[in-house]
Order: C-alpha cells, then structure tokens, then sequence
C-alpha cells in the first residue's frame, strides 16, 4: 500500500527535485481517511450515547428507587410508586419459552439445511427462512392477534390444559393473549436467525470430519450427531445466546399479544408484560416527570440486559468460527 | 451374531430415517408461519386495497372507506431522512474497516457493530427521544428519520466493509501503480466495482427499517393527516397499522390487513429484486 506515496515515475527521465517536490499532495488521503475513521468510529459513540442517555434521563428515579427498582412489583403511575419486577419477570419468561421452542426446531432446520436434505431443496428453504426474517415485527403481531390467538385459545390451549392442568403452567382460565402466546410469536421471530446462524456454523465444520464419519460406516444421521453438531457444539450455544438477545428485546408482535398486565402469575395462560412492551405502550402516556423517568430506567435495563446477552453472544462466536458465522448475524 | 448384526444395521437405518424426517419437519414448522401469514394478509387484506387506499387520508372512525396515502408518503420521507444520514455514515465507515486502521481497533469497532446490531430497535426510539423530542418539545419527522437512520448505521458498515473486503487486492495495486491516490482508488476502483454489493446492503436495510414500528412510536408518533412540515409529527405504514390493529373497530382491522399486505409486499419486493440481481455472487 505504500505504493501510493512513491511520486510517479516517467521512463526515461530521471526524477529531479522538482518533480519530485509536485508529487500529488497527500491532503486528500489523508482528509479521506479521517473521514471514514469518524464515521466509523459512530458505532463506539452510538453506544456511549446511548447508555449516557438512558442513564441521564433516569437519573431521578434511580436515585428515587436504587436497585429495588429491579425487585419491586408495583407499578402504580398514579402513586409514582414504580417498580420492574414485573416486566423483567415477563421478558425472561417469555424468552425462555421462545427460546424452548426455538432452539430445537432451528437447530434440527440447520442440520438438515446443510446435512440431511437433498442438495435441491436446501438453496429454497434458506431464501424462505431469509424472507421470514424481513416480515416486520408488526405484521406478525397483526396476524398473531387476529389469526393465532384465536386458534390457540380453540385448541392447542385448551388440550394443554386438559393434560397438563395438574401443573401451575397450564392451570386457570384461558384469555387468549398471555404469556405463552408472547413465547410463541417470539419464536417465531427469532427461529430465522437461530436457523441461519446455526447453519453458517455447521457448515464451517471441516469436511474432515464427516469424511471420518462416513467412512466408518456412519449413516447421515449418525455422522451428522457424532460428527457435525458435538463438533459445532460451542458454536451452536453461540447462535442460542444471540437468539436470546434478539428475544429479550423484541417489542411490536409481542405488545400486540401478551397482554401487557405487569403481574408474576405460574399459569402461562395469564397475561404478562415485557420491558419492550411496557416501553411501547406507556412511552407516549408518562404524564409526570418521574413516570416518564422510570420508563427510562426501564430503557436502561433492557439496554444493559441486551448488551451484556450480545456481548457474549459475539465473543462466542468469535472465538469459534470466524467471518463465516458473524456475516449471517445480520 | 449375524443376526444380531444385521438387526443392527436396520435399527440404525430406521434411526437414520426418522432423525432425517423429524429435521424434515423442522424445517417446514419453521417456513409455515410465513406461509400462513402470507395468506391470511392476502385474504384479509386484499380487499381493502383498491385505488381509495394508495390516495385518500385515513377516514374518521364509523366511516367506511379511507386510506393510508399520508402514512405511505410518511414512510418514504421518513426512509429519505434515515437514509440521508445513515447510508454516508454506513459506507464510509464500512470503507474505514475494510481499508484502513489496525488489525485490532477494527476487530474491536467491528465487533460493537455486531453488538448494536443486537440492542433492541426501541432502544433508539428511547435515545432519540430523550436527545431530540424533549429538547425540541415535540414529535417531529426529523426524530423518527433519525431513530431509523441509527439502526441503519451498523447494518450498512458490516454489509459494506464486507462486499469491499471481496475486491481483489491486484485492482487497488494495479490503480496505485498508475499514480492515481489512495483515496481516489478507494472511491473510483473498489468502491466502484463493490457498488453492486453496497446497494444491495443499502436497499436490504431500507427494507427492514421499512417496517420498523417501535422507534416510530415516540419519535414520529404517527399523524392522521398529510404533512409537509418535517418538524411535526408524520405518519408512517407500520404505525399505523399497528394503531389500527390495537383499535376495537372492524373497519380499521380492514385497513390494518390492507395496510400490512401493502408493506410486506414493498419489503418482499425489495428483498426479492435484491437476491435476482445479486444471483450467483457470492456479494
């Protein structure tokens, strides 16, 4: 690269220092380099600005509520008495189960996306997955309020209930928008990047492996279990984690079909609450300063939450495969 | 043992089939959702959308009829806001990462794009918030263009330093060699022959700040009428149907399918033409 700063050399004529000294000024490089390292450098200011601001604007009720702010349930504007109890109860519930269905099913989808299926249909189902991924969050919450929560409250949760009632999980009565069905819509959100994100790691396992597996007589099955997934292991837990941090901070599909009533019960089928949904619902409706402050605290923990989640989920990912598996993050 | 042997050998089979068949079936469960929710979008949707839906203003509640004009010009200003500020910032800091600096600061600058990519989209919506509708007392185009243009930032800088790494490393040297300067090969040779794969990164994140809703919510809020003026309140296509959507009336149900059938396709027509153009490279 240093190419660039040797002054042109003409054939024939020998350099005198007045070419020399007419070289191209290196004013342009220069400016142009700096100007892509600012702009490059947004993403550090991004997040320094970001947590200063969620931190700045919740000054008051984090000097008001401290850290009881986390293990408080009441939520009452009214009395300016507000805790997050609830809402931080709602999010990781909620994730879990999303998290319960979602990581087998993209898992099983990305082993057989880059093992089992015949050669043909994997290229379809990967551009279908990819088009599940640009279907906005609001769409799916539309279709999760008119089309899903009907048919769960019909069926599946009613059989649920008849064989499963015994738990507090499945017990009481059935309203249709509760946390179970937030899970569901949440796992659906995150099952195309839990899928695509597994398949680019199963598919940086070297080929050495499953040549070993094949040639002691594994069947596709055995050679993808013993050889392929133990071997993605770490790299899958990576996928599961980054999933996770995309479940704790979805918001639209789930506003539209948990419910939203900031209260810790066992049945799935009660209604709950989630951080992202209390900040999209009550944002615009924080009449009082100290409201609106707490729902900036509420901002924060689902910042720090989501941060810390994606942190981990990119050093995992990092350690194990490279450039491969961090391209289908996106 | 023979027996034993060959026994063995048709349970392993059987296990082979099943384990292949319940991946199968992962992986229609997976695709289904989409499935059903193209239909029931086309189902209930397709009937509100006619000539009234792409040209009037939402009707008053009780009356029938109406559309979403305002809220799909909303959206395409909001677009060109985000996209004033968030495709220059994006490309060139996606050239920084893949042209300049060290090893280490990029992985580092690389890696807290990947983490930002993470942080929820409503986070923005809280930030830009806090940074421009307080100060400026009041919901305004200009706050939800810039809460788009911020979730854009780390998509378009990954995509674009990606498409620039593919470059290969003779055209910079061959365009060096002829004198031309560093930062005029960068703009007019890699730049150029990656511009495929950095429009593609560009259109790809305009469709998925497309149809972002929460960062909407306080920063564009929504509006019921036409406006022009950028520091008010603007209407957007996924605001409102998610307005319409929560609301106890049938009619502006209707308008909630039509309107989300008209974004999904604007978003699916955007990844589509975007995978056709792009067939067969690997950018």
């Amino acid at each position: 690269m240093e190419v660039a700063t040797a002054p042109a050399i003409t054939r024939g004529e020998p350099l005198t220092a007045a070419a020399v000294m007419k070289r191209p000024s290196r004013f342009g490089d220069k400016a142009f380099e700096w100007l892509t390292l600012a702009m490059a450098m947004t993403v550090v200011v991004l997040i320094i600005l970001t947590g200063w601001q969620l931190w700045h604007g919740s000054q008051l009720a984090i000097q008001k509520f401290g850290l009881h702010f986390l293990v408080t349930s009441t939520w009452d504007p009214v009395a300016e008495q507000f805790g997050a109890l609830p809402f931080i109860y709602g999010t990781l519930v909620s994730s879990l189960i999303a998290l319960l269905i979602a990581v087998p099913l993209g898992i099983a989808t990305a082993a057989y996306l880059t093992e089992l299926a015949p050669l043909w249909i994997r290229q379809p189902l990967v551009s279908l997955i990819e088009m599940l991924a640009a279907i906005p969050s609001v769409i799916l919450g539309l279709w999760g309020i008119f089309v899903m929560i009907p048919w769960l409250r019909d069926y599946p949760f009613p059989w649920l209930r008849r064989f499963f009632g015994w738990t507090p999980f499945f017990s009481g009565s059935i309203y249709g928008p509760s946390m179970l069905a937030g899970g569901i819509i949440i796992a659906i959100m995150i099952l195309p990047i839990i899928t695509s994100v597994s398949r680019e790691i199963l598919r940086s396992v070297p080929d050495l492996q499953r040549e070993a597996a094949y040639g002691l007589g594994a069947t596709r099955w055995e050679a993808t279990r013993i050889a392929v997934l133990s071997y993605a292991k770490k790299g899958l837990f990576g996928a599961v984690i980054l999933g996770l941090g995309r479940a704790l901070g979805e918001t639209m599909a789930v506003t539209m079909v948990i419910g939203n009533t900031p209260q810790i019960a066992a049945s799935l089928f009660k209604p709950g609450y989630t951080l992202a949904a209390v900040l999209a619902n009550e944002f615009t409706e924080a009449t009082t300063d100290m409201y609106l402050q707490a729902l900036f605290y509420i901002g924060l923990v689902l910042f720090g939450i989501t941060i810390l989640v994606n942190l981990l989920a990119q050093l995992m990912l990092r350690t194990i495969a490279t450039t491969s598996a961090t391209r289908a993050v996106q | 043992m023979h027996f034993e042997r060959t026994n063995n050998h048709t349970w392993r089979k059987i296990k082979n089939a099943l384990a292949v068949g319940t991946a199968f079936g992962s992986a229609i469960l997976v695709i289904l959702p989409l499935g059903l929710v193209f239909c029931y979008l086309l189902i209930n949707g397709i009937g509100s959308v006619n000539w009234d839906f792409f040209t009037k203003l939402p009707a008053p509640v009780g009356a029938v009829g109406g559309g979403m004009a305002n809220a799909i010009v909303g959206t395409l200003i909001l677009l060109g806001l985000a996209g004033i500020v968030g495709i220059p910032i994006g490309v060139l800091g996606g050239v920084y990462l893949a042209e300049y600096g060290s090893g280490q600061v990029n992985s580092v600058l690389r890696f807290l794009a990947d983490v930002l990519n993470g942080i929820p989209s409503i986070t923005w919506g809280v930030v830009v918030y806090g940074l421009i509708v307080l100060r400026f007392k009041g919901f305004s185009a200009y706050a939800g263009g810039l809460a788009l243009a911020l979730i854009m930032i780390p998509l378009i800088l990954r995509t674009t330093e990606e498409v620039i790494l593919l470059v290969p490393n003779g055209y910079r040297e061959a365009s060096l060699a002829l004198g031309v300067s560093r930062w005029k090969t960068i703009v007019h040779i890699v730049m150029k022959t990656a511009s495929k794969g950095i429009i593609t990164g560009i259109l790809l994140a305009l469709a998925r700040v497309g149809g972002e809703t929460a960062p909407l919510l306080f920063t564009a809020f929504g509006n019921r009428f036409w406006n022009h003026n950028l520091s008010q309140p603007i209407a957007a296509l996924p605001l409102q149907v998610f307005t319409y959507a929560i609301s106890p009336y049938d009619d502006w149900h209707r308008q909630a399918w039509a309107g989300a059938l008209v974004l999904v396709t604007g978003v699916f027509c955007v990844n589509i033409l975007v995978r056709i153009v792009t067939r067969g490279n690997t950018a």
